[in-house]
């Protein structure tokens, strides 16, 4: 009987002494999802499937799930590499029929791939699929493999949205790159019309009785919900609930400077400095300007961000689980101190930052899993402001930019500064707005000797992914200089470039074309 | 206290206890038939009336829970926007005091505690919730209505339902037979008509004034006519309104209710079974009639969940506020699958013997005896797929290691965080810290330790574990006191739907629950303070 369990080191996860089969690395909450996840898009072009599989494919890596996207249009771009006109999806071009039903077989084949063989939990495989043949295709190649299946229909039939949509992401499109708007949105709009006569929507009443899906109606203000079958889809379902698609702006900034922050040490509970206290007005200053509709304002428990949300006159709501991580028995003490006392767990936390455990305090996967609901809530809500810490700060910027594990630990967040974050086609916008207040740099740089070879530890991520390079190089259309807004409006606010305040910290994202 | 709060003085949590609430098949239990007191859980979070001797808290002010109930995740603060900017921009800075009780961090305007009065603070809904369950009779509204209740108190949303059956059974005392149902009895009609009344008026005294924040509204309602009553009541006085619709044609889980569950009723205690389901088959009827299902486009601007054969679909409609989105998430991974769940510690530990709280210790000897003995009680059961959780401790991971099946771990399971006091004999606590030792003694629920957590701290902690018990079969769940304390209220709040049996595996252990003493003032002696710790070495 083994009774005898000894410590991992890293994790500090109690493992049995025999060589049981190791626990799996992602164990800090249960393994619920046993066999892989083909998550299979429904829908009329235009209906935001790639937003949603993008969107959902951002959020399960960020809570720990591996998953990939598998955007059929890009098989077909790449197969067929120039675009002449909707001509192609009539369904009387059997050529072009042809071409298409291979562009889905090969997605399928780098799905088997993903999931097979790359350690892959989720794939998701974003196309139109909107016949019965097709999803019965689909259906058993998922038995074959012993993949489970989810089905997410959107349904939209409002032509408002569905032009917004157009207008958004199709027409920067690079099937549009050599046309002008009118033409383009007047080609998408026949190209719709070629799936439409042939399009079956899922029917959970009756022929689709068996199999598990939900059915967005009308960009979230309807849900069908049919079989959910396990734990992974049920989380699926609570977050596309919990998205919406209303413009709206997050905040994100840290407590003002605190007294520890100054003494360099870590944690603890201290107040705010003098220059700590000066941003809080800044702060109160710089979202007067901001000018919000039901700005809401979040802080965690611990006094230095309640100190500064005082300073703001407006209400807010403390959230223990924005509290800052929780650095154990090193709690109160400066890095040359923890070196001098506790030498090995501070090389270890330079080896592995994102599972590295602090003695009875936690890891940044141990933050996650805590802010898990702080998400939760931030989609929900439209205007926040969140005023917290450098861990907690990194592991929602994380989330918002689609870090992988391994930047997430080192991404940049000084004192002082506030991160402007607003959702622009399927990712996010971000500034970074200086309040021009002095404050000590509390950022540690990963250390040489950490930066050398590929960590075997890294978390696969949605955009890139280690396991599994991307399967076509994607063209990069919304660099970020296009997206920093000059805020000259601001008095006293120095817009800063984020690349070059924060170097390494890649700020680009990526918008894909579907 | 309750019933279970008893059974937990006699330390029936003890080491080598293994507990089993069974829950209950089909829809369940309708329990004792009077309206539920959120009071009766000893783990929800006091209010205002049930809120123990706020005078006697040591400090500049009691904390801001009886005055403002919320939910425990997040605390509402702060200044109210309607004050005038530049008034309030030229008053000095508030200065933050910590409550020594819950150890948050509060502004206080010249001595005085600021900003929280009227502020409803609870999930983030500004706006009490009316929920109004909507089906025929035998579609399991009561049972659905009871475990929301249930769940929404123990995270600290303090609910209560309104059973119109029961206001109709005190104002009717002896039911006759389904004619009272018929559409045509006009004499039936008032009377319905008047208890529907005399419960939404106790919904709108327990909204209005007693700090409730959600109602449940357990009756039929099949009609758009009365629904559309009940809404613009909630309008009326400020209330959101959710609709709960549970559709089910099924006859055999109509029929499994019946006998379940309605057969029980009072309205049938002196008729034989058959006679007592026929009369209740009729009294289906009565609404079948008249029942107009929630519309996709007639009620398309309602808030509603649609609840289809029991959990096979639902139809989610504009889902308004977070307290929304949670009842919907929660009423999607419920299930009624018959199944048990095993609750017990892990063996006695190392430190258990030596009388010291928290730590990460192995087990003692008795302890690895007492995980052979759970391996073997496992055995006997014989359960079809059991899954076996462990927190991340060693004492549970080491007890779970002898039952040879997988085990998953949860961080989440771990013991509450004595931050401090971690690894200290009451003794000690007592030596180093007897004023906190004294707060904790007067309101444990609320309590949290010096850079550690409180009771409550620890319910929001495994709300994930309890959804995720809810969507399992059967599970046995190796963890510690004070979470098991945690599961087990919610398992056990009053009336909850679960059997439990408690099963004793013969294998000695310390005592390690420690009774809450006579006096628990801040100036006690250490004598007085020590009184009721269990012996240790």
């Amino acid at each position: 009987m083994p009774m005898e369990l000894t410590q991992s080191r890293i994790q500090k996860i109690w493992l049995p002494n025999d060589n049981h089969p190791a626990l799996p690395r992602r164990s800090c909450g249960p393994q619920l999802a046993n066999s892989p996840t083909v998550i299979v898009m429904v829908g009329l072009p235009a209906r935001g499937k790639t937003y949603i599989s993008k969107k959902l494919t951002r959020y399960l890596n960020w809570i720990g799930v591996p998953t990939k996207v598998f955007n059929v249009g890009e098989y077909r771009r790449e197969a067929v590499k120039h675009y002449s006109s909707y001509d192609f999806f009539r369904p009387d071009n059997e050529e072009a029929m042809k071409v298409r039903r291979q562009c889905a077989l090969a997605a399928l084949r780098d799905v088997k791939l993903y999931l097979t063989e790359e350690a892959g939990q989720i794939a998701v495989f974003d196309a139109t699929n909107t016949t019965r043949e097709r999803r019965g295709m689909i259906l058993n190649f998922a038995k074959e493999n012993g993949f489970k299946v989810f089905f997410i229909e959107s349904v939209c039939n409002d032509p408002n949205v569905v032009a917004t949509n157009v207008m958004e992401v199709k027409l920067s499109s690079p099937d549009y790159r050599d046309c002008n708007s009118t033409d383009a949105m007047e080609d998408f709009m026949k190209r719709i019309n070629c799936y439409q006569a042939s399009y079956q929507p899922l029917d959970p009443d009756d022929y689709d009785r068996e199999l598990s899906l939900i059915k967005v109606i009308d960009v979230g203000r309807r849900f069908l919900v049919n079989r959910v079958q396990d734990h992974i889809q049920s989380r699926i379902v609570y977050y596309l609930m919990n998205i919406h698609v209303q413009p709206r702006t997050i905040y994100l900034c840290r407590h003002g400077e605190s007294e520890f922050n100054l003494k360099g040490k870590i944690g603890g509970d201290s107040g705010l400095s003098n220059r700590g206290k000066k941003f809080a007005q800044a702060l109160n200053k710089f979202v007067e300007e901001q000018n919000l509709k039901d700005l809401k304002v979040w802080t965690s428990q611990l006094k230095r961000t309640i100190q500064t949300a005082e300073a703001l006159q407006l209400p807010y709501e403390q959230w223990k689980a924005l509290n800052e991580i929780d650095a154990g028995v090193c709690e109160e003490m400066t890095y040359e101190e923890i070196r001098d006392q506790h030498p090995e767990e501070f090389a270890l936390r330079d080896q592995d930052k994102y599972y590295y455990r602090y003695p009875s305090g936690e890891s940044y996967q141990d933050l996650v899993q805590r802010l898990e609901p702080v998400i939760m809530e931030l989609e929900r809500q439209e205007n926040v402001l969140v005023i917290c810490h450098q861990a907690v700060m990194r592991c929602l910027l994380a989330y918002f930019l689609d870090k992988s594990a391994d930047e997430m630990p080192y991404l940049k967040c000084p004192l002082h500064t506030v991160l402007k974050l607003t959702p622009v086609a399927y990712g996010c916008r971000v500034e970074s707005i200086s309040l021009n207040i002095e404050a000590v740099n509390t950022h540690r740089e990963r250390p040489e000797e950490a930066k050398k070879g590929p960590n075997p530890l890294m978390r696969r991520n949605s955009v890139t992914p280690l396991a599994s390079p991307e399967p076509i190089k994607k063209p990069r259309i919304n660099s970020f200089e296009e997206h920093v807004a000059v805020s000259s409006a601001l008095p006293g606010c120095v817009p800063q470039e984020v690349p070059t305040q924060l170097p390494g910290q890649n700020m680009n994202n990526s918008q894909k074309p579907s | 206290m309750g019933i279970f709060s008893a059974r937990l003085n006699q330390a029936l949590c003890g080491p080598a206890w293994l507990w089993r609430p069974c829950s209950v098949q089909g829809f369940g239990l309708e329990g004792p038939r009077r309206p539920f007191h959120p009071e009766h859980s000893r783990f929800s979070p006091p209010r205002r009336t049930g809120s123990p001797s706020a005078a006697a808290r040591p400090g500049p002010a009691p904390p801001a829970g009886p005055a403002a109930p919320r939910g425990a995740e997040v605390e509402r603060r702060g200044r109210s926007r309607s004050r005038p900017r530049m008034a309030a921009a030229a008053s000095p800075a508030r200065e933050l005091t910590q409550n020594p009780l819950q150890k948050t961090w509060e502004p206080y305007d010249n001595g005085l505690p600021a900003g929280h009065s009227a502020q409803r603070g609870v999930c983030m809904t500004n706006c009490p919730t009316l929920i109004v369950m909507v089906g025929l009779p035998a579609r399991g509204k009561t049972y659905i209505s009871k475990k929301l209740t249930r769940y929404l108190n123990w995270i600290g949303v303090p609910t209560k339902e309104f059973n119109v059956g029961q206001y109709r059974r005190d104002l009717v005392k002896k039911y006759k037979s389904f004619e009272f149902f018929l559409p045509d009895n006009e004499e039936g009609l008032k009377i319905r008509k008047q208890c529907a009344l005399a419960a939404l008026n106790d919904v709108r005294q327990y909204l209005s004034e007693e700090n409730g924040h959600v109602a449940v509204f357990d009756a039929t309602n099949t009609t758009r006519e009365r629904r559309e009553t009940i809404y613009k009541f909630g309008e009326e006085n400020g209330y959101k309104t959710f609709f709960v619709e549970s559709v089910c044609v099924d006859p055999e889980v109509i029929a499994a209710n019946i006998v379940q569950v309605k057969l029980g009723s009072p309205d049938y205690v002196d008729c034989s079974n058959d006679e007592a389901t026929e009369d209740f088959m009729k009294r289906i009827e009565c609404y079948k009639n008249s029942y107009e299902t929630l519309d996709e486009n007639l009620d398309k601007d309602l808030s509603y969940i649609k609840i289809m054969d029991v959990g096979r679909s639902y139809l989610v409609n504009r889902v308004m506020d977070h307290i929304q989105s949670r009842i919907v998430y929660y009423l999607m991974n419920i299930h009624v699958t018959p199944r048990s769940i095993y609750l017990c510690r892990h063996g006695e530990s190392e430190l258990n013997l030596k009388g010291r709280i928290g730590g990460d210790p192995g087990l003692s000897v008795r302890g690895k005896e007492f995980a052979k003995s759970l391996a073997q009680f496992i055995n006997e059961q014989n359960i079809k797929d059991l899954k076996v959780w462990t927190s991340q401790m060693k004492r549970t991971i080491q007890t779970a290691e002898a039952l040879g099946v997988p085990y998953e771990q949860w961080k989440v399971l771990n013991e509450i965080d004595a931050g401090v006091c971690e690894e200290m004999t009451y003794e000690e606590i007592q030596e180093n810290y007897p004023l906190e030792f004294a707060l904790r003694d007067q309101d444990k629920y609320r309590y949290r330790y010096p850079k550690g957590e409180s009771y409550e701290d620890l319910v929001q902690r495994l709300e994930p574990v309890i959804m995720e018990l809810e969507r399992q079969e059967n599970v046995l769940v190796i963890c510690h006191q004070a979470v098991m304390r945690c599961l087990l209220a919610y398992f056990l709040d009053k009336p909850a739907g679960c059997k439990v049996e408690s099963i004793f595996l013969n294998v000695e252990a310390v005592n390690t629950h420690r009774d809450k003493p006579e006096n628990v003032g801040v100036d006690r002696s250490r004598e007085e303070a020590l009184r009721t710790v269990p012996n240790h070495l």
